[in-house]
């Protein structure tokens, strides 16, 4: 999140899009149902279904699953066609006015393709920039240059116009319309709407581009890093941005440095691999700092060793390929990954393709599994499961956790803050808190290559790893989260002078401003350098008081960056420093005392001194991004599995996805593989077996993969039962009542699952290119463990992989639906 | 002691069901077994064991739809049906704070409540040969908090203050949504009461009464026929006194020598 739940409240449109947040994140609801009551905020919501969101949203359209592009480049053509944008916000505060080399070619001129494309990668050369001699973008800030970044917005959206947005999309245009109107009708400065979105945004082959989309949408109405704006990932689990913060995933490090290269095998190349450069003396360009960053991290893991040095402590991954999620299963099948720790984890029942998974988990030599319960996964070789256990040779270890209000330690929420959680009762029996188990693991290791040597031991046995505190019971080593908070902030590992003032060896670092390059401070997250001083572990706030009233509580726990509550918010305010909106203004400058008030601003200075997005390397909003890899504009491209041609052009998908059903083709693999990973794609005869478009959802009685509320009684009373609802339309013509049994099949699963249907109006078909399609969608929440089981709904979907990030496909698929004949 | 009103503001329920849950967790009652019945609403209804339900109402509108969840539970009448046709005293008593609480320790299982509520709220036990219903959480009220549902409640949906400040919110909301207070009835007054949305008639939603009221059976039952049998009962019973200062005791027969044979 750019802004905050709480700031909800200040927005005067929010829309919900790929999201059921009423379900899904019910707290939200408090501040959409007080912006509606304090300031009459108009909320709307865009599903393929009727959802508790939709029954309760101001206006409600619907598109089909896979086509978010097309309905919201048809807003961002709405706005630009009607002069429906913050004019002065575009042209000071985003790159609309930078003139692009005029060798970029898009979509409009290459039928639906960007110019570098090579087989399935771009070339990017030509998504770049006209420079001048300083290495500064040129910019035409009337806007009118063929070649600027605006007028090239404009010509690629003008083909997404409302007759042919509504044919992709299968909407109604005269409900586009009103969303259209009301939606673009915060471009007026005081004005801010907010998108709020999850996993229906970003679990796609477009995930990525889909965010892009908003971004555009929000950069060009000018309401990013105002009150009530922003776009808002609502994240599924209470400490998923703590997760990604600490780089719980392959291609980063702590703070979103990037994991290294094997092509980098010096530390010097992988700094300035990693740092960009900008002679812009108003672009904070705040990644410069990257080398003080990495140093920093590297001697909070190694205090002993030099930042050159421990860099070679570092794995290195091989460029070019992918170790996410997709991979993994791939490679664990192929018999190449033989041990695997899941911790907290399901998937046998959360992966894509999750009956491949669970094939492919029989391969382990060993499988550890940590969660509260027995989960699916730690169960995959029992009878439940639908195989022999005899058949099976992998050593499953489960171990038993303490839950969260079991163990001490901090979460990161959604809107960043940084929340320190205590102790409120032991965990039962064997169980023990993550902490400790991870601890554990760190000194038995380090005490095997101790005794035993082993190839490559230094970074092991020099890893520094002194968390456990004075006065605990030193044999278990129970590490004290308190210390590896501390370690996470930064201390000075010497006496150092800056700007006068001298910092002792020990002291914790006070901001990240303050870190430093040549190994005299560590600090294992540079984000969260500030978080705690020599006399205050600040997650512990509990202050509630707001003197602003506009909901930051500055002393309540503690938000990154240097606490800042909405980011980017140097954007707020016009060029002279005032708010945009006057009643409800996140910074505001005090020409008198010659600082800023209200939120901790984006970068220093006087107004006007500094670009607002100071992350990015010009410092300006990017509505045209060169850093994507499937193109610098969001461009709409038919799910893999589809019914339809793309009415945009002649590109059916795009180019640069990861197909798993391609790249197994023509291997030599194991054939569940090649069953787990097939495709259903647009031409080929199966698409007339899997006529219906599919897609996978939450509700609020269940989470994520259930291992935590399927044991729940009064949980499993709500939701007892794995069901698939459909339209009425839909259950006539396969003569299937309410309630019935049904069987769902994928063409990676044609003996299919079962689960009870739920015929409801509030799926209706779609009318797409003149065709009749339909939608069903079914909870992903069942196994086979637990007080209540249900069928996985995993088992039918499919692997391919965004071209950003690899986040998988579990929105739109195709199947077939029959009504199980006893 | 101050009387209370829970307010349900259905212009702001999404129907998480935290309510729900959140009775079954402080009035500490088990989970039933349900089945699946086609919709979100489960259980499918009230029971002994449920004393909270959200229920789910999908009504066409046109080319649209509205999908109503309706928190129902009792809705704690000021005159309350149920107190009025209980012969076992203490077993339902309508409190000052206007919360209708049972003890199970009085109650006889007579089942006279079940028929008589407006609401269909109490529901009874084969098991336990008792009835059981939602209190409006008395336990907590009378402690300075709020019923459990009110607290678990994300949304704003649900809120409980004094019955004024309550009576005057739910004027001034309805007014803002331009929706109706159901059952603001002058003739029979709740102490729940529901902002209606003006998209919504009462008469769509399942187990709504549009009319509440005292069922006449039971005020004649209670007004004029159990006065009466009261004076019946009395003259049996001054009846026999007299019978006895008249008469005297009732003296045994001798017994009559039957016994024969010789």
């Amino acid at each position: 999140m750019t802004n905050h739940w709480n700031d909800i409240q200040h927005a005067d449109v929010i829309m919900i899009l790929g999201s059921n947040a009423a379900e899904n994140h019910p707290i939200s609801f408090k501040y959409v149902n007080l912006a509606r009551e304090k300031r009459g905020a108009k909320l709307i919501n865009v599903d393929p279904r009727f959802t508790r969101t939709s029954a309760t949203a101001d206006k409600y359209a619907r598109l089909r699953s896979g086509t978010d592009i097309a309905f919201v480049g048809g807003m961002i053509n709405y706005a630009l066609q009607n002069g429906r944008i913050q004019k002065d916000y575009v042209v000071n505060y985003t790159n609309a006015a930078f003139l692009v080399n005029p060798d970029f070619k898009g979509p409009v001129d290459l039928d639906g393709v960007y110019s570098g494309l090579s087989g399935d990668k771009y070339d990017k050369a030509t998504w770049s920039y006209q420079l001048d001699e300083n290495g500064v973008p040129e910019k035409d800030t009337t806007l009118q240059d063929p070649n600027c970044v605006f007028q090239l917005l404009k010509k690629h959206y003008a083909r997404y116009d409302m007759e042919t947005v509504c044919k992709i999309t299968g909407g109604d245009s005269k409900e586009y319309e009103d969303i259209y109107d009301l939606y673009t009708s915060t471009c007026r400065p005081e004005k801010s709407a907010t998108i709020m979105y999850a996993m229906g945004t970003t679990q796609h082959t477009y995930g990525s581009q889909n965010v892009r989309a908003f971004s555009v949408l929000q950069l060009l109405l000018g309401n990013i890093g105002v009150a009530g704006g922003g776009i808002n990932a609502l994240r599924g689990e209470s400490n998923v941005k703590g997760s990604t913060d600490h780089a719980a995933l392959f291609h980063i490090l702590p703070g979103y440095l990037q994991a290294p290269k094997a092509s980098q095998q010096t530390y010097q190349k992988y700094v300035d691999d990693s740092t960009p450069k900008n002679s812009d003396p108003k672009s904070v360009n705040w990644w410069g700092n990257y080398p003080k960053y990495a140093a920093s991290l590297l001697k909070a893991w190694w205090r002993d060793a030099d930042p050159e040095k421990s860099y070679d402590y570092i794995g290195k991954y091989d460029d070019g390929v992918n170790y996410s999620t997709i991979p993994i299963i791939e490679q664990m099948a192929s018999g190449k990954i033989n041990g695997l720790f899941c911790w907290g984890q399901n998937p046998a029942v959360g992966c894509p393709s999750s009956r491949l998974v669970r094939r492919a988990l029989a391969k382990l030599d060993w499988l550890v599994a940590i969660d509260l319960w027995e989960t699916e996964t730690a169960a995959f070789w029992q009878p439940e499961a639908g195989v022999d256990p005899a058949a099976i040779k992998t050593e499953v270890f489960l171990l038993p956790a303490a839950a969260s209000m079991e163990k001490e330690g901090s979460i990161s929420n959604s809107g960043r803050w940084a929340q320190w959680r205590w102790k409120a009762t032991e965990p039962p029996g064997d169980a023990r808190d993550d902490l400790y188990i991870m601890s554990e693991l760190v000194h038995r290791v380090k005490h095997l290559y101790e005794k035993e040597g082993g190839a490559f031991s230094e970074p092991i046995l020099k890893l520094s790893w002194d968390y456990a505190k004075a006065g605990m019971d030193s044999s278990s080593h129970h590490p004290d989260p308190r210390e590896v908070a501390k370690e996470i902030n930064g201390f000075f590992l010497k006496d150092v002078e800056i700007k006068g003032t001298v910092y002792k060896a020990g002291q914790m670092v006070p901001s990240f401003a303050l870190l430093q390059a040549d190994g005299s401070t560590c600090s294992g997250n540079w984000l969260y350098c500030n978080s705690v001083t020599d006399t205050e572990n600040r997650l512990m706030r509990r202050d509630n008081s707001d003197p602003t009233g506009l909901g930051f509580y500055h002393n309540w726990a503690w938000c990154w960056p240097v606490n800042r509550r909405i980011i980017y918010n140097r954007a707020s305010v016009d060029l002279s420093g005032k708010p945009w909106a006057k009643d409800k203004p996140v910074i505001w400058w005090d020409g008198l005392k010659k600082t800023w008030l209200g939120d901790v601003p984006d970068g220093g200075g006087a107004p006007g001194a500094v670009h607002p997005f100071i992350m990015v390397n010009h410092g300006y909003g990017q509505l045209f991004s060169p850093g994507m890899t499937d193109g610098p504009f969001p461009e709409h491209y038919e799910p893999l599995e589809s019914q339809v041609p793309n009415l945009l052009s002649k590109q059916q998908e795009s180019p640069v996805i990861t197909r798993y059903d391609k790249a197994v083709q023509g291997k030599v693999c194991d054939p569940m593989l090649v069953e787990g990973a097939a495709a259903c794609v647009f031409g080929s005869p199966d698409k007339d077996r899997f006529p219906i478009y599919c897609t996978t959802y939450r509700v609020t009685e269940h989470w994520q993969a259930g291992q935590m509320t399927r044991w729940l009684p009064w949980l499993g009373e709500l939701v007892p039962h794995m069901f698939v609802e459909m339209s009425e339309e839909l259950a006539k013509e396969k003569q299937i009542r309410n309630g019935e049994v049904v069987r769902i099949t994928s063409i990676r699963n044609q003996e299919g699952i079962l689960a009870h249907a739920m015929v409801t109006s509030r799926f209706r078909p779609f009318t797409v290119n003149d065709q009749t399609l339909h939608q069903v969608g079914m909870l992903w929440h069942f196994g086979y463990k637990g007080r209540v089981t249900g069928a996985i709904a995993n088992d039918l979907t499919p692997l391919v992989g965004d071209a950003n990030t690899m986040i998988p496909e579990y929105k739109a698929f195709l199947v077939n639906i029959e009504k199980v004949r006893r | 002691m101050t009387e209370y009103i829970k307010l349900i503001d259905l212009t702001k329920c999404t129907g998480c069901r935290a309510c729900q849950v959140a009775c079954k967790n402080w009035n500490d009652l088990p989970a039933e077994s349900t089945g699946f019945t086609g919709s979100l609403q489960n259980p499918a209804d009230l029971s002994y064991n449920t004393w909270c339900l959200i229920r789910f109402d999908e009504i066409q509108n046109g080319s649209g739809m509205n999908w109503v969840m309706r928190h129902d539970a009792c809705m704690h009448c000021e005159w309350p049906a149920c107190v009025k046709a209980c012969p076992s005293p203490g077993a339902l008593v309508r409190t000052d704070t206007g919360a209708v609480v049972h003890d199970p320790n009085f109650c006889i299982g007579c089942k006279a409540c079940t028929a008589a509520c407006p609401f269909d709220i109490p529901r009874y036990s084969a098991e336990q040969e008792k009835i059981a219903k939602c209190t409006l959480c008395y336990d907590r009220i009378t402690d300075g908090r709020k019923p459990a549902c009110v607290t678990a409640c994300p949304t704003g949906c649900l809120t409980f203050g004094p019955k004024a400040e309550m009576l005057a919110k739910a004027d001034a909301r309805a007014a803002e949504v331009q929706g109706v207070v159901y059952p603001r009835n002058p003739k029979y007054q709740t102490n729940v009461l529901y902002i209606m949305p003006k998209a919504i008639d009462v008469a769509q939603l399942q187990h709504t009464n549009p009319n509440p009221k005292m069922p006449t059976t039971i005020l004649w039952w209670k007004n004029l026929f159990k006065p009466f049998t009261l004076i019946g009962m009395g003259a049996v019973a001054g009846a026999a006194m007299l019978h006895y200062m008249v008469r005297g005791p009732h003296e045994p027969h001798e017994p009559e020598n039957k016994e024969g044979g010789e």
